[in-house]
């Protein structure tokens, strides 16, 4: 009696175990921070080639989609993502702002000219503090902006299901 | 193209020798008296079959057949052939082929190495034993199959993972599975043993083997991991607590608990419970590791296939073995005549009841840091990770009657035992204590704990030591085991406390100063390789008149594109000097990350050693 009392017990406390794990399994462990921030904060920005300052109600004032690329030539993966910016660039409906993230001009420079310049403006951010304002959490990423309200935020390279997702959102 | 073919095809048939198998072993479990070769020869046909299909995956690597989607993931034309070799089970799918390999090697040594032995028994372990080779069968033919076409077929594979290609982590997989899967032939046993009324002295000393041979290669399995994260991850460290880490540690736990239990049976006929449950937990946490780690349910630096489905799969197959356990167990096991209360106070076997419980709570510690976090994450999906100070605020201080224990057991006689003539013990306790006062006096922080821990790690050093010599060499093994492991707590404890290290930027022709040692940045030279291009960085270090000359590197591997840092390390006797470099942004600078870490060297040593007293027990029949 009393051995079938601890078999029950020990039973329904390793079914316990088996349920936390199965759903654990369908959770995905990739760890993303919620971003509070909806929509473009204010700031100013200086420009990567003509060096002037810009104010952001001045980069994403058109009806359009924008998308906001925070990339550094030191960066691998953003070497990986290069090609389908560039391929999106030819897309008119979408304007392609770069954000360059810790870089120094020189290195910045030769990156583009090697690979090829996506970007229609290109913001400096030396310090990475605009990136942490919008809500970065690191290199590369993409925020697709739409009248001032970042619409979808990429984490990560870009890969070809998220330029599909876009040019489904833009269209 | 052929080799796959054949890979895919041999595992299909080793699947249906299962059924003879089973009949055949159903048949003869009711009627013969003598054990039916057919049994024996349709293992051996199953264990070559998997042989041919594992050599099947082996040959595509070698011939870089990249219609293999498994070789395609994996491999690459431009990788020295050892390394096309090692990528066989340097993945998922190939790695649960040779877990099967090894699966059946065991059955088949089982089934000639135990002729002696009651012949229903033999049987029964078989049928408990297809029963999980039957499950690894379908998990791979169904969800991981290692010989999956693509087609049209890829020009070149996209490569092994660099910071795999090393070569104590090529040899790192097949001996830790050695001894994971060593422990599903003592599971499948101990449900065979259990079921029969069996588990009895002469059983204990048949399973003895298994249990040792199984410690013996997860232990060095262990080490090599270990020195692998050391030398490769450039860390400077050589255990994480990462949860990969964990999963091997955990295993390793209960089986030495195990290890210790069948000692006390196989002399007192006592303890069976705790031999039964232990070595249902063995295995349970050996294939518990192998869900943790292949469904991607946890974050680690060990980054595997990550698959919902094959974790389902993974996990049911583990809970239907733990029930059918449980059942056995509970249906079949009939508790001890002997009760705990004729263990005397003074003797060994309470001495190692005692630091089984102890074991025990280092298990639950581990098993609680590594998979908690899940549960908080299922049930009220925040996202905590456990670190080092958790286990070391849990673990360190009752490594201290751990420790103790550990040197009085063994002067110890069974059954019961007198404390006269034992004054040595109280001398060398005292004169152990002193000994780590006068080390640990002129630090400033933890004094009371320092000393306390260093003392009784010197003292188990003091007493195996006294062991070796008035022994005369009768228990070496046990006593080399001991050994080892005082000096693997004393080199720990003394790394940790005497370590040093220095981060700083540097660029060629710089130096860095400090009161005990200069860092000069010679030289950086770049020059290509097979299948990376590396650049080797010249740094000297002067130290007390004394000149060591580093050469740590960054390696840019071609396929994939990934940038791993090599440290250089000097190795001595006394310290290793360990150096690192990595790029900063700024192009000219390197991020150069410099440690002393004293008594490096003997934490290898040491590991080796405790390994080493278990292959010594393994040779030394009846003297353990």
């Amino acid at each position: 009696m009393k051995n079938k009392v601890i078999f029950f017990l020990i039973s329904s406390f390793f079914i316990f175990i088996f349920f936390i794990f199965y759903k654990g399994l369908n959770q995905s462990n990739l760890y993303q921070p919620k971003s509070k921030v909806k929509n473009v904060p204010q700031f100013s920005i200086i420009t990567f080639y003509e060096q002037k300052e810009i104010h952001s109600k001045n980069i994403f004032n058109q009806n359009k989609y924008y998308l906001l690329n925070i990339w550094a030539s030191w960066c691998m993966p953003c070497r990986d993502e290069h090609p389908m910016l560039l391929n999106l660039s030819n897309n008119f409906e979408i304007e392609i702002i770069g954000m360059n993230y810790k870089d120094n001009f020189k290195n910045a420079k030769k990156f583009l000219d090697e690979l090829g310049n996506p970007y229609t403006k290109i913001l400096v951010d030396k310090d990475g503090t605009r990136s942490i304002e919008l809500g970065a959490i690191g290199v590369p990423e993409s925020f697709l902006i739409y009248k001032n309200d970042i619409v979808r935020k990429f984490i990560g390279p870009l890969n070809i299901e998220m330029i599909k997702e876009i040019e489904k959102i833009i269209q | 193209m052929i080799y796959s073919e054949i890979g895919y095809y041999s595992l299909v048939i080793g699947l249906t020798i299962s059924l003879p198998i089973f009949f055949f072993s159903i048949k003869n479990f009711r009627d013969n008296k003598i054990l039916d070769y057919k049994i024996i020869n349709f293992s051996f046909i199953q264990l070559l079959l998997v042989l041919t299909s594992f050599l099947g995956l082996v040959l595509s690597f070698i011939y870089s057949d990249f219609s293999n989607e498994t070789v395609f993931n994996n491999s690459h034309t431009t990788k020295p052939l050892f390394y096309k070799i090692s990528g066989t089970w340097g993945n998922h799918e190939g790695s649960l082929l040779l877990w099967l390999l090894v699966l059946n090697l065991f059955i088949f040594f089982f089934l000639i190495t135990s002729k002696n032995l009651w012949k229903n028994y033999r049987i029964l372990t078989v049928l408990f034993h297809q029963l999980i080779i039957i499950g690894f069968f379908i998990f791979l033919l169904d969800s991981s199959n290692p010989f999956n076409y693509i087609f049209p077929v890829p020009k070149e594979g996209l490569g092994l993972n660099p910071i795999l290609q090393d070569p104590a982590l090529a040899i790192h997989p097949p001996v830790l599975y050695l001894g994971y899967v060593g422990s599903s032939i003592i599971f499948s046993s101990v449900l065979a043993a259990t079921s029969l009324n069996y588990v009895s002295k002469i059983w204990a000393l048949h399973i003895k083997k298994w249990v040792l041979i199984s410690w013996v290669f997860l232990t060095l399995g262990i080490l090599l991991g270990s020195i692998w994260a050391y030398y490769e991850l450039g860390w400077g460290g050589f255990w994480f607590w990462d949860p990969v880490e964990n999963i091997s540690l955990m295993p390793w736990l209960a089986l030495t608990t195990l290890f210790h239990c069948i000692l006390v049976l196989e002399k007192r006929s006592t303890l069976t419970s705790w031999v039964i449950i232990l070595s249902i937990t063995t295995f349970t946490l050996s294939m518990c590791g192998t869900f943790l780690v292949r469904s991607g349910i946890l974050n680690s630096v060990h980054t595997f296939a990550n698959d919902p489905e094959r974790g389902l799969f993974i996990l049911t197959f583990l809970f239907i073995l733990i029930f059918i356990s449980l059942f056995v167990f509970f249906v079949f096991h009939k508790t001890d005549k002997k009760s705990l209360i004729s263990f005397s106070l003074v003797s060994k076997e309470t001495s190692i009841l005692i630091n089984n419980w102890f074991m025990m709570y280092f298990l639950s510690v581990v098993l609680i840091g590594t998979i908690y976090p899940i549960f908080l994450d299922v049930i009220s999906s925040e996202k905590i990770s456990v670190g080092p100070p958790f286990y070391h605020k849990l673990m360190i201080p009752f490594l201290v009657p751990f420790l103790i224990f550990m040197a009085i057991g063994p002067q110890l006689r069974w059954i019961k035992s007198r404390l006269r003539g034992k004054i040595y013990l109280i001398t060398l306790f005292i004169i152990s204590i002193s000994a780590s006062f006068f080390v640990v006096k002129n630090l400033s922080y933890n004094f009371l704990i320092n000393t306390v821990l260093i003392g009784s790690a010197l003292y188990l050093f003091f007493v195996t030591i006294r062991d070796f010599f008035s022994k005369e060499f009768k228990n070496i093994s046990q006593n080399l085991s001991h050994f080892g492991f005082s000096l693997l707590i004393l080199s720990i404890l003394f790394n940790n406390l005497f370590s040093n290290e220095i981060i700083t930027n540097l660029k060629v022709g710089e130096r860095f100063n400090n009161e005990k040692f200069q860092i000069v940045f010679k030289n950086l030279e770049k020059s290509e390789e097979k299948n990376y291009v590396t650049f080797k960085g010249y740094f000297t270090i002067l130290e007390s008149g004394k000149e060591d000359n580093l050469v740590p590197e960054l390696r840019v591997y071609n396929q994939p594109n990934i940038v791993t840092s090599e440290a250089d390390i000097k190795t001595s006797l006394l310290n290793d000097k360990f150096i690192t470099m990595n790029t900063v942004q700024n192009e000219e600078y390197f991020n150069i990350r410099y440690q002393v870490k004293p008594l490096m060297i003997w934490i290898w040593i040491s590991v080796l050693l405790i390994s080493f007293g278990g292959i010594l027990s393994l040779f030394n029949r009846n003297r353990v």
